[in-house]
């Protein structure tokens, strides 16, 4: 009975001494966290305030939020990995998330001229030079960062034009030229020095150049081969992907076969794959050693290669390519199918099955890329780790030399736009703090963070907090008939304006956050009677893990912060699952003392000094 | 008062009743009174009760009169018959559509104007009737939509910002057991652990149920001096037992220590189980209650919990031997038999 009555009404119980801590939101990383979307993306943008000035029909201050952020909106708006979409709150509330990606590019798309707002070059030197090897994603960015500070930034590229991997892998009917021209002019009118058409062959050599600083972000430029019995014999009709792509951007390569087999399961294989259809592949397969579901390649991509008749076949593995006196024939695959080892990790094996021959004129190999430094002398300072690549600080990008910073596929191998422009805004700070003699880890800036009432009057809030009910909008796409016929023509539409606007409607507005004053609360249970997601509970205090079980609803993510307020008058805690909190603010607009507010979160990650007074 | 709609999304692991329901699927409207009104936490009350006990919401009629407290059936049960009457005539209202149809469960929603002012004759002569139905006054000692002036239930001493109440209360509790109820409760709106089970067992209950719940006007009755606050309710509250609700055929398993758990078996085989928290409070004692309130009220006690209950009740279809089938679903030819049986009727009383 002593139990039950420690339960009962539970009004006069004793407060808790044991238990969860009150939550700390004075720690930035609790409200960013709680930003989804924000929070997974490698840069940090800030998303849901772009998406709510495109609701507003801003695409010039949207555009450039994200150009502060992301360096490239309207590249990413179209290309981008997207991590912050499997993040989005509205994907675990509802059947979909907010197609954030291509609300970029309703930015991109409708912004006006926004040159007058951009940096313009310094006009005062500070003097310190520093090498960018590559022009991707990743170097345009430091260039980005520096160029305002006075810096003087040499850029080599071994292409002619700007835009590394993103001018020479992603194929025109995914990227139009212009888009891409427009976004890399934005840096080039910074004048940085550029030595295009130039390639490093020694990094000891650059490095007796005189450079303040050296920045690698040359990628992974070399695509993995094969090595199965025909490949020599064939070698005229086997292509190594992110080679054929690359001269296919640059008009070299115009034609493929009738037949195509595309092998490997990623990105590249999706682009070379659809980019076969246009330059007159007839039957063009992909064929992938995993499972469908184990793809490397985004969802969205296989959708689309799917679309234009592209048929995905998987577990096969490339045993041999055929040939007939070196004219390739075809590729013989055998059938595996995928178990768990006594270790739990996934193996294929065989099935036993005969082997299949696929019949084809041209293969591409699409089976991954690696990174390769034979440009890089062993004994410049840099040490490299048992992978053979360079041992690196993921936070400052600094090498075990000092004076030399690695970014973007250059770093860590393979991922992508997104982790490039932060690999480059990181080491435009590490540079900028290594020139001004401070130290590029304990001196690295903070961010700058805000958290302000939203509250414009009784019930009104400076967001619009009704709650869109619509289902995720579908890009519209050029004709089939017609995008096949050419490789330069853009498959995907983009929203339209109004189609833009449904969709920003969809975001939750997660950055406007739920902030619990404990001594303002009455406990008069309001804001749990109103709260359309049930993630309010008002108990006697426990464990994360014994609270997680009393809440009013299911709090089984424990990815998602519990938010618990102080102890309360009844010697009871408020606790918010922010699971799934639609931040609707309906909890704020009942309670009566206003110890629930809405408050906005805004974080901008730290770049390089002065960038941030743009 | 808010502007949106409550957004239809909800939680995906909701639990779900017997019928496939959520709770959400027991709610109304969204609601127009003041922020942290206690009424809400009473509706949300409600919604919970129905949600456990698989009620199928057509099978509900509620009722109202006028006032804050009557406005709230539209916050609850958006698939339920519902009735707003005028002021103070709402338990005529229910008694009538409990003659007409009584496989209904009927929910009398009132507040202290409505029903200790201008109905106080009305809730008596209801409650004395025993209709069967759950009658809940939800009590703030003020006239909310008037700005606050005190209510028939306001307690004498009791301050509110600008008034001392010199009047005697009534207490609809006390009145209840005079006029005979066969369940009567008083709860409070800040103690959703004490109010649904009540509620839930009131709902089950076959006769006349009266729950008083104290229900905090934050707008017009919330401040340190009054006796209808949230924090003086919370600090003087008497709860006299702990009910729980326990479903048809589910078993009670757990031994209690003797005297200290009392199992009533209702009507419909749900049974209540009675945690004694007031030594030898028995909640079957009606006279007992009316003493134990009296006591504790000039203590200035809040006293709480299951007051008093009749397990067997009789309501007013008993009282009037009426048939099982509703008489609303009579058709003509039972209503007029004809002129064979009324000369047969007649015949009887020569």
């Amino acid at each position: 009975m002593s139990s039950a009555l420690a339960e009962e009404p539970g009004l006069k119980g004793p407060a808790h001494p044991t238990g969860m801590k009150p939550t700390d939101v004075s720690n930035p990383d609790y409200f960013h966290k709680v930003v989804d979307c924000q929070w997974a993306c490698p840069a940090h943008t800030p998303v849901p305030e772009y998406i709510r000035l495109i609701a507003a029909g801003r695409y010039s201050d949207a555009y450039m939020i994200n150009w502060e952020s992301n360096v490239f909106p309207g590249v990413l708006g179209r290309t981008c990995d997207r991590p912050c979409e499997p993040a989005c709150r509205r994907g675990r509330v509802e059947a979909e998330p907010v197609a954030i990606c291509r609300l970029k590019r309703v930015a991109a798309d409708n912004k006006d001229d926004i040159r007058d707002r951009l940096p313009v070059a310094s006009h005062h030197k500070n003097g310190k030079r520093i090498a960018l090897i590559g022009a991707g994603p990743a170097s345009l960015t430091v260039a980005r960062d520096l160029l305002p500070l006075g810096y003087t930034v040499v850029i080599y590229d071994q292409d002619k034009l700007a835009g590394g991997m993103m001018r020479t892998q992603i194929p025109k009917f995914r990227l139009p030229e212009t888009v891409l021209d427009e976004e890399c002019n934005y840096i080039l009118d910074l004048q940085p020095e550029l030595k295009f058409g130039q390639r490093i062959d020694s990094m000891k050599a650059l490095a007796g150049e005189n450079y303040d600083a050296i920045f690698v972000g040359c990628g992974a430029p070399r695509g993995r081969d094969l090595e199965i019995p025909g490949r020599m014999e064939a070698v005229a009709n086997i292509h190594i992907g992110i080679d054929w792509l690359s001269s296919v951007s640059f008009g070299h390569i115009e034609k493929i076969g009738k037949r195509v087999i595309v092998l490997g399961g990623g990105n590249t294989a999706m682009d070379c794959c659809r980019t076969s259809r246009r330059l007159g592949g007839e039957k063009v397969d992909v064929v992938v050693r995993s499972g469908f579901e184990e793809m490397k390649a985004s969802p969205w991509e296989k959708d689309d290669a799917m679309g234009e008749g592209i048929p995905i076949h998987n577990n096969l593995v490339p045993k041999e390519f055929k040939h007939d006196g070196g004219k390739l024939k075809g590729v013989v695959f055998e059938k595996v199918k995928a178990q768990r080892d006594a270790k739990g990790r996934r193996e294929l094996v065989p099935t036993g099955e005969p082997d299949v021959l696929m019949e084809c004129d041209d293969v591409l190999v699409a089976v991954g890329q690696e990174n390769a430094f034979p440009w890089i002398e062993r004994d410049v300072g840099i040490e490299f780790d048992r992978w053979d690549m360079p041992k690196v600080d993921t936070v400052t990008m600094q090498s075990t030399n000092p004076k030399i910073f690695f970014g973007g596929d250059s770093a860590f191998g393979p991922k992508n736009i997104i982790w490039a422009v932060a690999h480059g805004h990181e080491a435009a700070i590490s540079i900028d703090l290594l020139c001004s003699g401070k130290d590029v880890k304990a001196d690295r800036p903070p961010p700058l963070v805000n958290l302000m009432s939203q509250k414009m009057g009784i019930h009104e809030w400076s967001y619009d907090n009704d709650i869109s009910n619509d289902l995720r909008y579908k890009v519209p796409h050029t004709p089939k008939e017609i995008a096949l016929k050419n490789v330069k023509i853009e498959v995907e539409l983009g929203f339209d304006p109004k189609a833009g606007f449904l969709e920003a409607q969809r975001c939750l507005n997660c950055d406007i956050e739920t902030v619990f004053e404990t001594k303002l609360c009455i406990e008069c249970d309001a804001c749990v009677d109103i709260c359309p997601m049930d993630c309010i509970t008002f108990t006697e205090n426990g464990d994360e893990e014994d609270l997680r079980t009393r809440l009013t609803a299911p709090a089984p993510n424990p990815t998602q912060d519990l938010y618990l307020s102080e102890i309360l008058k009844t010697g009871r805690v408020m606790v918010k699952d922010e699971d799934m909190c639609l931040h609707c603010g309906l909890c704020a607009e009942r309670c009566p003392t206003g110890a629930w507010d809405m408050k906005k979160f805004y974080l901008e990650p730290a770049q390089a000094e002065s960038c941030r007074s743009l | 008062m808010t502007y949106i709609t409550k957004p239809k999304l909800r939680h995906p692991g909701l639990p779900k009743n017997n019928l496939g329901f959520t709770h959400r699927d027991y709610e109304g409207s969204i609601s127009t009174l003041c922020a942290g009104c206690g009424h809400d936490s009473i509706s949300a009350s409600l919604i919970q009760a129905c949600f456990e006990l698989d009620i199928e919401p057509h099978r509900v009629a509620k009722l109202s009169g006028i006032g804050c407290s009557s406005k709230t059936p539209d916050y609850l049960l958006g698939n339920s018959h519902g009735f707003n009457s005028v002021h103070g005539r709402m338990p005529s209202v229910l008694t009538g559509a409990n003659l007409a149809n009584r496989d209904l469960i009927y929910m009398g929603i009132s507040g202290d104007g409505d029903s200790a002012s201008i109905g106080l004759g009305q809730f008596a002569h209801c409650v004395r009737r025993g209709v069967n139905m759950v009658y809940i006054c939800e009590n703030n000692g003020v006239y909310g939509l008037t700005k606050g002036q005190f209510s028939a239930t306001a307690d004498k001493g009791s301050k509110s910002k600008t008034a001392v109440n010199s009047d005697s209360p009534i207490d609809l509790v006390s009145l209840a057991l005079i006029l005979g109820a066969t369940f009567v409760a008083r709860s409070f709106s800040g103690d959703k652990k004490q109010l649904i089970p009540l509620l839930k067992a009131a709902i089950t209950h076959r006769g006349s149920a009266v729950i008083d719940v104290v229900s905090p006007c934050v707008q017009f009755n919330n401040n340190p001096a009054s006796t209808k606050s949230y924090d003086f309710v919370r600090e003087h509250n008497e709860a006299v037992n702990r009910l729980d609700f326990i479903e048809p055929r589910a078993q009670i398993t757990v031994d209690y220590e003797p005297g200290t758990v009392e199992i009533v078996t209702q009507h419909d085989g749900s049974q209540l189980k009675l945690s004694k928290l007031h030594g030898s409070y028995d909640a079957r004692d009606r006279v007992a209650a009316m003493t134990y309130l009296q006591e504790h009220h000039a203590k200035g006690e809040v006293v709480t919990g299951l007051l008093y209950l009749d397990p067997e009740p009789e309501d007013l279809h008993a009282h009037l031997n009426t048939i099982a089938t509703p008489l609303n679903t009579l058709g003509e030819k039972e209503l007029c038999p004809g002129a064979k049986k009324l000369a047969d009727v007649n015949e009887s009383y020569r």
